[in-house]
């Protein structure tokens, strides 16, 4: 992992068992992973979402969330070697924002969940006095036109024609199992889980609602589902999307232009 | 910071003046001073300052051009070593937009961001797009009843010919920090520089 440091200074520190710094290294990596990996999922669709109003929104969104991990993984450490020279056992996103991006409803559904846990937790790290509160209170006014788009989608898809119906709620099931995670603790953040969880069901239910569609049933996480990628612990499709994403950088050490 | 910083010298003013007055890489109609993002030049030493940029969205790519544009015109100005730091404290908004930077945008053909007023994250509620039938169509639809802040009952003038009477075709536009609109009346599409 990234214990393999460089300077002295940063040798001592990794040793350091449960400092303030690690506590607040490992926050950093959790929230900048997670912009990370959506940014990087979202960028896929460049030149492929189904009209050039989404190709450019998607693309705006993922340039939201890469400047928001740029911030949060340099509070880390070296934004570039997080990035691209990490194994996928070393990443703390969670599998909610690697999951492939499906058809365009899954993308969709996914956005919903996660921009909504986004925005809610960012408007509560700004309101503390932490490390994160700066970035919060400016990333959670990106984040809330981020909620606002896949909210206005949702509507669209869900109470549109049969075909966007069935599609957008198999996409809002499908992935339903990956979003207890997002309310479990993140050592150096500080809330409260049940709390999180409870305003963002109803936030996604009254939106699903509105849909026309049913808030999914089932867990949200568990042994059978899903829900340890803070853990490090990914999902099959992430290997083959890191792969993509590290090989120019691993391939070409240094290289500029 | 521990101290409370000190107030600008006459220098400091000189040269926040000079870096303000760099044009913004992306709309080169408004200076970084009308844009509201250079926050302060700090004099560290005989020929060497520090400014402090802020980013309009966190992910903007513009800041790098922006830092090297600036950096150039102090170097012009006698300053040896130039440094840029950016501040993301207090977040940068619409509002930080001048009077006459509002004016120049209108004037480019971009409807300038209306005022937010209150501060902090606000729930966005943005019309029905064209392919939302009004009121009648969707009976199951419960009424929207988010657009109760002041700025939403504010209209988005086109910035062409006036009219009030404008539709959102896209949240998201050629930056990030523009949506899409198009005027009801004169049919021109148009840039919205969004509420921030």
């Amino acid at each position: 992992m990234t214990e393999t440091t460089r300077t002295p200074q940063a040798t001592v520190a990794a040793k350091a068992p449960r400092t303030r710094e690690s506590v607040h290294h490992a926050a950093a990596l959790a929230l900048g992973d997670d912009a990370l990996v959506l940014s990087h999922r979202l960028g896929e669709w460049a030149g492929h979402a189904p009209v050039l109003e989404e190709d450019v929104a998607l693309a705006n969104i993922a340039l939201d969330l890469l400047g928001q991990a740029r911030v949060l993984l340099s509070m880390a450490g070296d934004e570039d070697e997080l990035a691209y020279l990490r194994e996928e056992r070393a990443f703390r996103n969670l599998q909610l924002v690697e999951q492939p991006n499906g058809d365009f409803a899954h993308t969709i559904a996914r956005q919903l969940y996660f921009s909504t846990y986004q925005r809610l937790l960012y408007a509560h790290l700004a309101t503390g006095d932490g490390e994160f509160a700066g970035l919060a209170a400016k990333a959670v006014k990106e984040v809330s036109y981020h909620q606002d788009h896949a909210e206005q989608w949702t509507l669209r898809l869900g109470d549109g024609t049969d075909v966007s119906h069935e599609r957008m709620r198999r996409a809002c099931q499908a992935l339903w199992r990956f979003t207890g995670e997002m309310f479990q603790p993140v050592e150096g953040l500080d809330f409260d889980g049940e709390e999180l969880r409870a305003a963002w069901l109803e936030s996604v239910s009254a939106v699903l609602r509105r849909a026309t569609l049913d808030v999914p049933e089932g867990p949200q996480s568990g042994g059978w589902s899903a829900g340890a990628g803070r853990q490090g612990l990914h999902t099959e499709s992430f290997g083959r999307m890191l792969a993509e994403m590290q090989h120019l950088h691993r391939s070409h050490p240094g290289a500029s232009w | 910071m521990v101290t409370s910083p000190a107030p600008a010298t006459p220098l400091e003013a000189e040269l926040l003046r000079l870096a303000g007055s760099v044009p913004d890489p992306e709309l080169p109609v408004l200076t970084l001073e009308e844009l509201g993002v250079v926050r302060a030049v700090h004099v560290l030493s005989a020929d060497s300052v520090e400014i402090e940029l802020t980013p309009t969205y966190t992910g903007c790519p513009a800041i790098e051009a922006m830092s090297l544009d600036m950096e150039r015109v102090l170097r012009e100005h006698g300053i040896r070593e130039v440094s840029v730091r950016t501040v993301l404290t207090p977040p940068w908004s619409t509002d930080d937009i001048s009077p006459e930077g509002r004016r120049k945008l209108r004037e480019f053909g971009i409807a300038p961001p209306r005022t937010v007023r209150e501060p902090g994250p606000v729930t966005l509620a943005l019309g029905p797009t064209r392919t939302t039938a009004p009121e009648t169509g969707t009976g199951t639809q419960a009424p929207d009843t988010r657009d109760t802040n002041a700025r939403d009952t504010d209209p988005v003038h086109c910035p062409h010919c006036g009219s009030a009477d404008t539709e959102l075709l896209s949240r998201f536009s050629s930056t990030a920090c523009k949506a899409l609109r198009r005027c009801l009346d004169c049919r021109e599409p148009f840039d919205h520089f969004k509420e921030l």
